[in-house]
């Protein structure tokens, strides 16, 4: 199997890598358009800010050609975000892959960022928590989030309920971080890989 | 719901794991590798690894064993000790540290957060607090609790908040290799007026020390080294314990 990981400016995505090698699957780490649009499975990971993140993706055209790809995608944390409709982080307009808005979460007596292991409750369709139970405990650092919607695969509940999980299509998508999710996270990436 | 963290603290020299362990089901317990990949496997929510001798000579070694730690283990796992730059953070990040913790650097120089912080976003960047109470009040100590600071430790844990740390790992010298128990009053004031998380330290002998971290500490987190490494406490009795009582745990 031949898997390319996005590259662009989000993020430390050597974490993902070695999630990957654990699992002894071969990569390719890539903004090559051709060499991403020829993968079984696309990754597109990311750690950062969603206006920078979104800036160099239109610079390399990557915003238009994401949305078009027919593979699995799996996108984890700020990748998740950027697929969304637009981000409160900075104004930004994203993709439009998930038809939803990314907003802050507010609150007055629980500490912003949501940092820490959480419950994922499985909803509706959900082909990457297959083997798992319903609810499993994930690892979470976000400040920003997708509130539960139609596409929502799976909810946790800080503040208030919010995604996170995404499945719509091809497109897969977590909020929280897999790859340093225990054997959890590593389930997960496995049945995206087993797809 | 959001669970409270236990996370075990090795403490790494020239590449090993020292202050000794009690681990007779590992090959070798100074491995740092093994047993970071052991309590990942028993219950551990995340791990810290604090270089204590942190020269430059020691830095590569440390590199190549953030490597090999990337590569076994599948939690959250921080570094610590000795990093100074924007180079020393890359390089560990790089090589699959998930998070770096700063502690007299930050002290030398305040910008050094700032400037991690706006690189790598704060949810890398831990500011480590060395915290002994003197003459009434609590000061910033480095140097593992020997040089006093001129900072007074409630306002240097919000400075270092405001200039974008994602989380504080508070050291009680006071309390630290006591086994008396956590330093609940200061970290429960340092918690209520912090929205990062507090991972609290030193002190810890018995579960209920953790209990009372938790719930009179406000602490988010939990970190403690010899106990762990002796066994006195196993990682997973621990967190059934505390969810018994009511406290939110990964079991």
């Amino acid at each position: 199997m031949n898997i390319a990981i996005i590259k662009y400016n989000a993020g430390n995505v050597a974490s993902v890598m070695y999630a990957l090698d654990r699992i002894g699957a071969k990569y390719t780490w890539t903004d090559d358009e051709k060499v991403i649009q020829a993968a079984d499975k696309v990754i597109f990971p990311g750690v950062g800010e969603a206006s920078t993140a979104m800036a160099y993706l239109k610079e390399k055209k990557l915003d238009q050609f994401i949305p078009t790809l027919k593979q699995p995608v799996l996108a984890t944390c700020i990748g998740m975000q950027l697929l969304c409709k637009h981000s409160e982080e900075n104004n930004t307009d994203c993709m439009g892959v998930f038809d939803v808005n990314i907003t802050r979460f507010q609150s007055n007596t629980l500490k912003i960022p949501h940092v820490g292991w959480n419950s994922i409750q499985a909803r509706g369709t959900n082909d990457l928590m297959k083997g798992l139970n319903e609810t499993e405990f994930v690892y979470f650092v976000h400040s920003f989030y997708a509130p539960v919607y139609q596409d929502t695969s799976a909810t946790c509940n800080y503040v208030q309920p919010f995604s996170a999980m995404l499945q719509k299509d091809n497109f897969f998508a977590a909020q929280f971080h897999a790859e340093i999710s225990g054997k959890v996270g590593q389930k997960i990436i496995q049945n995206f890989l087993d797809l | 719901m959001l669970t409270k963290r236990i996370i075990p603290c090795l403490d790494i020299k020239e590449g090993r794991t020292v202050k000794g362990t009690n681990f007779v089901d590992l090959r070798d317990a100074g491995d740092p590798v093994e047993l970071g990949a052991f309590y990942a496997e028993n219950g551990a929510d995340e791990l810290v690894f604090l270089d204590i001798t942190a020269t430059i000579d020691n830095r590569k070694t440390l590199v190549e064993l953030v490597k090999q730690v990337a590569r076994q283990v599948n939690i959250p796992f921080t570094v610590g000790g000795g990093i100074g730059s924007i180079e020393d953070v890359s390089a560990l990040l790089n090589a699959g540290a998930d998070k770096v913790s700063i502690n007299s650097s930050a002290v030398r120089r305040p910008g050094l957060i700032d400037e991690l912080a706006l690189q790598f976003g704060s949810q890398c960047i831990i500011v480590a607090i060395d915290t002994l109470f003197v003459d009434g009040i609590d000061w910033v100590h480095t140097h593992g609790g020997r040089n006093i600071t001129p900072l007074k430790t409630i306002e240097w844990a919000k400075e270092v908040e405001q200039r974008g740390a994602g989380e504080i790992l508070l050291t009680s010298m006071d309390t630290d290799g006591t086994k008396a128990g956590f330093a609940n009053q200061l970290t429960a004031e340092i918690s209520s007026n912090a929205s990062i998380p507090i991972i609290a330290s030193g002190g810890a002998g018995t579960m209920e020390d953790f209990y009372d971290v938790f719930t009179l500490g406000k602490a988010d987190a939990g970190l403690a080294a010899s106990i762990f490494h002796f066994k006195e406490i196993e990682i997973n009795a621990l967190k059934n314990y505390l969810a018994k009582k009511g406290i939110p745990m990964r079991i």
